[in-house]
């Protein structure tokens, strides 16, 4: 027998070396194939905001990614079209940037096809996809603003989707206690916060999914509820552990985003401590991570006050104010604007011509 | 003339070989060791599961599919590169975990 080349003993790490892991990223990571631009961003919030991507009129984006829920909805599972309940809880688009495959099950490969995943979706927003370019050209104020972003290409459904995705990589979770602590602040965080800091990385094992300053590996695991849904298993279908697996969401601001997992089948952080801890259902496809954990009251209740210091201070976001739908006849745009046809229009143009005068 | 012919094909086939090599790539710690490879057509890597949990090695990239399905502890697979393009590789499991592949 020869010396193995490498094995699985680590020696335990001090909590100064866990926080070290936590430290907070410099920058927002934006893809090449779609590059930050101020355009881009105030654009995107337009339509994230906007109801008219949907078949109905009447669903954004934020209906179900509401700022004020931490950008979900607050409920067990979702709503879509006409009301239908959805099979998932929404998940939350905060700090999205940094994640890898989208949706529970990661059948999105980006945040640009997740955009446009639940817009054509029927049970969600219902939108036929072909027919949107055309609605938001019929809007003057959109045509300017795809214009001025995507100079000679205009509104295009690519251009939709980066316009969103973009938007949603500056969603980012604000500065928490937490973050102060690990930046040097003992007195951020209370003494049971820090306790539930050492079990969060060693005797409970969260840091093992839960990991990095976001605490997610933006990884996909069975943690054993005992609902029916398979998750990825509908996707990647030749491994057993991706049975009932479900990507690990973030635990920035996780107080807010009450009821918890995948089918919001848990109410309270307690709930969820507790499932950890000893109510998980044991089966072939659990994670290799999950273990009974055995945890005692003080030790939950050290876990929870930790995550409790997860909550940042959110900058306040602002409902934009959308364009406006057309008012005026086709037959009288030239009569009124020089910026008829698709072409940029300068503000005073747009008033005049949404006023029905002529444009000097 | 045969002969020639066989010289050739000899000589075809040990510069194939010649060029032909095998990357190791190991998966500790939820990371690929590398992030970016480049090889000659025919080459391998060896994808070495030095990490305590299971892993997966899959590539969506069109025309270049496969997927080896779980990748146990401990577990060692060698997946060759049979045409030139550029292949993305992932864990399906750990997403983060992934590599771009450049087969000249």
């Amino acid at each position: 027998m020869g010396t193995p080349l490498w094995t699985t003993e680590a020696a335990a790490k001090t909590r100064g070396e866990w926080k070290t892991e936590y430290v907070r990223p410099g920058e927002v990571p934006f893809p090449e194939e779609n590059p930050y631009t101020t355009e881009k961003v105030n654009l995107g919030h337009k339509l994230f905001f906007d109801p008219r991507l949907s078949g109905s009129d009447y669903i954004s984006c934020a209906t179900c990614h509401n700022p004020s829920f931490s950008w979900g909805d607050g409920l067990p599972t979702g709503f879509g079209h006409k009301m239908t309940k959805l099979g998932r809880r929404t998940p939350t688009v905060l700090n999205s940037a940094w994640g890898e495959l989208m949706m529970w099950d990661g059948r999105f490969e980006s945040l640009e096809e997740q955009a446009l995943g639940p817009m054509g979706a029927e049970a969600e927003m219902n939108q036929e996809l072909g027919g949107i370019v055309e609605e938001l050209r019929a809007i003057p104020g959109y045509r300017t603003l795809f214009n001025v972003t995507f100079p000679g290409e205009g509104i295009s459904i690519a251009n939709i989707a980066k316009a969103i995705a973009t938007y949603e990589r500056t969603i980012v979770s604000g500065i928490a206690p937490f973050d102060r602590w690990v930046a040097g602040d003992e007195t951020s965080i209370s003494t049971a916060a820090k306790r539930g800091f050492d079990i969060f990385n060693n005797k409970a094992n969260c840091v093992s999914c839960h990991s990095s300053w976001n605490f997610t590996d933006s990884g996909f695991h069975d943690i054993g509820l005992p609902d029916d849904d398979i998750g990825r298993g509908g996707v990647v279908k030749n491994m057993v552990k991706m049975q009932h697996a479900f990507k690990t969401p973030t635990l920035r601001n996780v107080v807010q985003r009450a009821p918890y997992m995948h089918d919001g089948s848990l109410g309270t952080l307690k709930e969820v401590i507790d499932h950890y801890s000893e109510g998980f259902t044991k089966r072939e496809s659990l994670s290799d991570e999950m273990k009974p954990l055995n945890l005692n009251d003080d030790e939950k209740a050290d876990l929870l006050a930790f995550l409790l210091t997860l909550e940042g201070a959110d900058p306040v976001v602002a409902a934009p104010v959308l364009p406006a739908n057309d008012q005026v006849p086709g037959a009288w745009l030239q009569r009124l604007s020089p910026a008829a046809g698709g072409q940029a229009e300068t503000a005073e143009c747009r008033t005049a011509r949404l006023h029905l005068r002529r444009c000097k | 003339m045969r002969l020639s012919m066989l010289a050739t094909a000899f000589v075809f086939a040990f510069a194939t070989n010649a060029i032909a090599a095998e990357v190791a790539v190991t998966q500790k710690g939820r990371k690929f060791s590398e992030k970016k490879i480049e090889l000659s057509v025919g080459s391998s890597i060896k994808f070495i599961n030095d990490d305590d949990v299971t892993h997966n090695i899959h590539s969506t990239t069109k025309g270049y599919a496969f997927d080896v399905g779980a990748q146990k502890p401990g577990q060692t697979i060698v997946h060759t590169f049979g045409k030139a393009g550029k292949v993305k590789i992932r864990c399906a499991i750990h997403p983060k975990m992934k590599i771009k592949v450049t087969v000249k």
